[in-house]
């Protein structure tokens, strides 16, 4: 069973976000979504500045077999991209909410982060995929 | 064995089951103007025996001429034992075989010829070969596109000085993604490219800069000024180069302060034959940097489960078969035979042989260049260096001279008139080490003796 923290925000498509006490919210992909596409070999993350809109590919994530886009579950701009990845992408198998995080934006309108599925919301998206 | 894929009963039961009449049917949504109809200019099927009775009866009357055109496939001279080896049965294959468990020999040698391309150009990593020289400039500017994070435009400068057919073929395949090329002009004297050309888009977003080296005229760019301009600028420089070249000329990775960032190219002289233009192949090479938007196969050496060295395809995730419609590139294939063929011809020159094919053929061009201005009605045009290939201009129109020239077995050069009109009757002459001085000798005075003639 993978885990899903109760204090985050989902969305449909696998990836999680964080709201900040600064008000930037950091992205990341589920511990569900990290074990189905197995070991990584590569990560992909947007630049920093880049604007992205709720829904955009804006990252990849690729194991051996097969390269996968993440979506930027709220608009935003992007005000950090987690360095650590591109030298250690394993990072994000071995802790996906932790020190596996992708990037952090600050929200055109926060008021969508309030429409994203919560903890137990995911959790049925989950057992919906098996 | 003959490779038959399916019988007619195969072909009757699979019809079957998806429902339709005859294999048309599965072509019914292509509109009927858009088809060509039956090929009635096909003649029948001929017997083996008379086939070849009528190909060579064809090769007799194509003669034996003494060959000066370049203009982007040279001939070379191929030791006998590349083909042989290439055709072998272990390498001879209507289809590259690329499964790591049944083609370990295919894929070393795709190996090594990564390995010698990355050697040859300064580059880290290469992939295993594209169609040609042409259309590997096409997916340069599609992967410059895809790898300058510093720009936002589609825009490539792209000098007059490389070779037409590349600039023509690499515009079809790029303009649909929005890839636009600009044309700069060369110095009517020298016949390079000038820094002050690429100086007028300053303060403009330009995606990457091509430089051909030696470009089309067989003249030397000035390939560290302007790729330092190109990164000083925020574009990427991709560099279009002549394999045999690099024996001697300083490689692409080498070229400025951080050298050229892809470098794509024609490998037809590495052991490939003029054969009437094709089949050749293309190589393409970059930067490690760049490796993920590279289009094409690559094969890796890794270990086994027992530890043992092997090799395989990798970097696969880029590709169409995973990727989708956001691979970088619908080409998942490679020239595996001229691959195959260009790996034993570099391995059986070396380094140093193939730096005396280079450097005998420069010496052949000099001589060449400076018997044939000699002949009355015949200039020097550029002032540069060059490598293997001349632009000179004659007195009067080049067609009829060269009709003249091949009516006494000599293919005396490339019409420059259509493209470059500009340069008047110019000639592009190229030499390889295939020819002897009594060859060259020959060529300037049939010149001489075509140009009495035609006044």
């Amino acid at each position: 069973m993978s885990k899903i923290p109760a204090e985050l925000k989902y969305a449909k498509s696998h990836e999680w976000a964080r709201k900040q006490a600064d008000g930037t919210v950091v992205i990341g992909i589920t511990d569900h979504a990290q074990s189905a596409l197995g070991d990584l070999v590569f990560v992909e993350v947007p630049k920093a500045g880049r604007k992205v809109s709720a829904g955009e590919a804006c990252a990849v994530v690729e194991s051996v077999k097969a390269a996968s886009d993440v979506y930027a579950p709220i608009g935003g701009e992007v005000v950090e991209a987690n360095p650590a990845l591109a030298g250690a992408p394993e990072t994000l198998n071995q802790d996906p909410y932790g020190k596996g995080w992708m990037f952090k934006l600050k929200p055109g309108n926060a008021a969508e982060l309030d429409k994203m599925l919560d903890a137990a919301g995911y959790e049925k998206v989950v057992a919906e995929s098996h | 064995m003959p490779f038959v894929p399916h019988t007619e009963a195969d072909v009757r039961d699979m019809l079957a089951a998806i429902g339709a009449k005859k294999v048309d049917d599965l072509f019914d949504e292509i509109p009927a103007e858009l088809r060509c109809g039956e090929l009635s200019e096909v003649p029948e099927g001929l017997p083996e025996m008379e086939i070849g009775r009528l190909m060579h009866e064809r090769a007799q009357s194509d003669g034996l001429a003494l060959n000066f055109i370049g203009a982007g496939a040279y001939e070379h001279h191929i030791p006998a034992a590349v083909w042989e080896i290439t055709t072998r049965g272990e390498f001879y294959s209507a289809y590259t075989p690329y499964q790591a468990e049944a083609s370990q020999g295919t894929l070393q040698v795709l190996y090594e010829f990564q390995s010698m391309m990355t050697a040859l150009t300064g580059m880290d990593v290469s992939n295993a070969s594209m169609y040609d020289g042409a259309s590997a400039l096409g997916e340069a500017l599609l992967m410059a596109v895809r790898a300058n994070a510093r720009s936002a435009s589609r825009k490539v400068l792209v000098p007059s000085t490389v070779h037409p057919f590349y600039r023509q073929v690499s515009d079809v395949i790029s303009h649909a993604q929005g890839v636009t090329q600009t044309g700069l002009v060369y110095c009517a004297e020298t016949g390079d490219t000038k820094i002050e050309q690429l100086k007028k888009f300053e303060g403009q977003d330009i995606c990457a800069v091509v430089i051909q080296q030696p470009n089309f005229f067989g003249v030397m760019e000035d390939v560290d000024a302007i790729t330092d301009w190109a990164h000083a600028h925020g574009a990427l420089v991709v560099a279009v180069v002549n394999p045999t070249s690099l024996a001697l000329l300083k490689a692409p990775g080498q070229w400025g302060a951080t050298g050229a960032d892809i470098v794509v190219g024609e490998g037809q002289p590495l052991g490939s034959p003029l054969s009437s233009g094709g089949p050749y192949f293309g190589f393409m090479c970059a930067k490690k940097d760049f490796v993920r938007q590279m289009p094409g196969r690559i094969v890796g050496r890794t270990v086994d489960l027992d530890g043992k060295p092997g090799f395989t395809l990798t970097l696969q995730a880029r590709e169409q078969h995973i990727r989708r419609s956001k691979a970088t590139s619908n080409i998942c294939t490679n020239q595996g035979l001229l691959v195959t063929a260009a790996t034993i011809y570099m391995s059986l020159l070396g380094p140093a042989g193939l730096a005396r094919v280079a450097s005998k053929s420069m010496a052949n061009l000099k001589s060449l260049r400076a018997q044939l201005t000699r002949v009355h009605g015949v200039k020097a045009v550029f002032e540069n260096a060059h490598f293997h290939e001349c632009v000179i201009r004659l007195d009067r129109a080049v067609a009829p001279v060269l009709a003249e020239l091949a009516r006494g077995g000599i293919h005396g050069g490339y019409d420059l008139s259509k493209h470059y009109p500009e340069l008047g009757h110019a000639l592009l002459v190229c030499v390889t080490e295939t020819k002897t001085e009594a060859d060259l000798a020959r060529y300037a005075l049939a010149l001489s003796a075509a140009l009495k003639k035609a006044a």
